[in-house]
């Protein structure tokens, strides 16, 4: 059994800034992350972040990761284990991993953050797992880390933020996108983004659904028909769209699978995406020790996300003994940088969505 | 498949490596994954699906959906899209649950 003091599951946006600001604090931190680098799903995100200076607002995602990734190396109290995977959390705090899928061993920390981030949700109509069908965080990676395109002519269902973002950088690769859906009746993104992609001639289609997919092997159509207010398909309102991607962009779901099967007590909270821990104003959940930052505890951005990583690391630390002396201050930094992101009128539902999570 | 100009990003692509799918010898780069130079080589059907035998393709590209397995050198249920290639990689489609050995 290996001892640890704080260890942190996952090392993107809102792990990587709970283990800084953990180590400021003075504690030994350990970042365990599945995949083989840091970064989560910043490493993918060519576009320029909102929010204000603090958290990075007009860098890029890509270099996000970059600056967060040099901050945590300046520190000698932070290990970090990448290609391991945390596959189970226990009753009596012990946490058992797996690295690179042949070596398996337990932790027992004094105290955890769990920050596994979110995953991308699907949509139901036939034929909806054809290849050729992908969640926009697949395409990103495809084509923003890879350097792949994931098809010639492109069919974005969703006009949220990442549904528009995407629809840009695929027009950036090269790749067509013929139009843009959404079920509701109003573009659920920014219209800065939105106007952006229309200048470019990309129609976007409100109160529109994917009726259907053909394709044998692959897509090679989409079906799409108009919705009325209760979001039915309307007969007689189909159109057909020859691309060979339909890519999904309907929203995250939280990555909470640790934090149930800690015992962790959980809601199903639409406005946040899923079921997400009930936590503290410290981010610590009703398991005493175990705390959650990010997506895992309700599904919003990555601005967000590290800020809540910050204030989750600097309570788990006190927590466990290691309070820097400005505690009060930083503390109250954090929470005053929550609330001026989520001051406007978008966040209104996951403000509506917090309160019933917080205690 | 490639991308071969892009406004914001350079693709700095390393070695070339060689690998075969389903027995036909395919070209991609060191540092990739596996499902992404299939893609790049136009491979879009990974697998078949458990009861029905539908076509798979990928879908999350973090490891989470279980979409991508393939059997690679063999072994059954590897996730390709978080798997890094490497030379001489024998990759296959996979039936189902794919062989336990």
């Amino acid at each position: 059994m290996r001892e640890a003091d704080l260890v942190v599951i996952g090392g993107g946006p809102a792990g990587l800034c709970a283990a800084i600001s953990a180590a400021e604090s003075g504690a030994r931190v350990l970042v365990i992350e599945r995949n083989k680098v840091l970064g989560g799903q910043l490493v993918k995100q060519t576009h320029m972040f909102f929010g204000s200076e603090k958290q990075y607002a007009s860098d890029r995602g890509i270099d996000i990761a970059g600056m967060l990734l040099n901050k945590l190396g300046c520190f000698n109290n932070v290990e970090i284990l990448t290609e391991t995977t945390v596959v189970g959390m226990y009753e009596d705090g012990v946490i058992s991993v797996l690295h690179k899928e042949d070596v398996y061993y337990k932790i027992k920390p004094k105290a955890v953050v769990v920050s596994t981030g979110a995953f991308e949700k699907a949509l139901a109509f036939p034929n909806n797992d054809l290849p050729g069908i992908y969640g926009a965080g697949a395409v990103q990676t495809l084509m923003n880390v890879h350097g792949v395109k994931p098809g010639d002519k492109v069919l974005m269902v969703g006009a949220g933020n990442i549904g528009l973002i995407v629809s840009y950088q695929l027009i950036q690769a090269g790749v067509e996108v013929a139009a843009i859906l959404d079920a509701a009746p109003r573009i659920g993104g920014y219209l800065v983004h939105a106007s952006k992609i229309r200048r470019m001639g990309v129609p976007i289609l409100t109160s529109h659904t994917v009726k259907e997919a053909i394709g044998k092997d692959f897509v090679e159509k989409a079906i799409v028909s108009q919705v009325d207010e209760k979001f039915r398909p309307i007969a007689g309102t189909e159109k057909e769209f020859d691309v060979d991607v339909i890519c999904i962009s309907v929203g995250l779901t939280p990555l909470n699978e640790l934090l149930s099967m800690r015992g962790c007590q959980m809601k199903y909270v639409p406005q946040l995406s899923g079921f997400v821990p009930i936590r503290d104003e410290n981010y610590e959940t009703t398991v005493e020790y175990v705390f959650a930052a990010g997506d895992a505890t309700g599904v919003e951005e990555a601005s967000a996300a590290m800020v809540e990583g910050y204030l989750a690391g600097l309570c788990a630390a006190s927590k466990i003994g290691c309070t820097p002396d400005d505690f009060d201050e930083r503390k109250s930094d954090y929470v005053k940088q929550l609330n001026d992101l989520r001051s406007g009128p978008v966040s209104r539902h996951i403000l509506s969505g917090i309160e019933q999570i917080v205690i | 498949m490639r991308i071969e100009k892009h406004p914001i990003l350079e693709f700095r692509r390393n070695k070339k490596i060689s690998f075969t799918f389903n027995g036909e010898k395919i070209e991609g780069y060191e540092g990739e994954t596996i499902a992404a130079a299939l893609h790049a080589a136009g491979v879009k059907v990974l697998g078949k699906s458990l009861f029905m035998h539908r076509p798979r393709g990928f879908y999350c590209a973090i490891g989470n959906c279980s979409s991508c397995l393939m059997k690679v050198n063999g072994v059954a249920n590897v996730k390709t899209c978080v798997t890094d290639l490497e030379e001489g990689m024998v990759v296959e489609t996979q039936e189902g649950k794919g062989e336990i050995i």
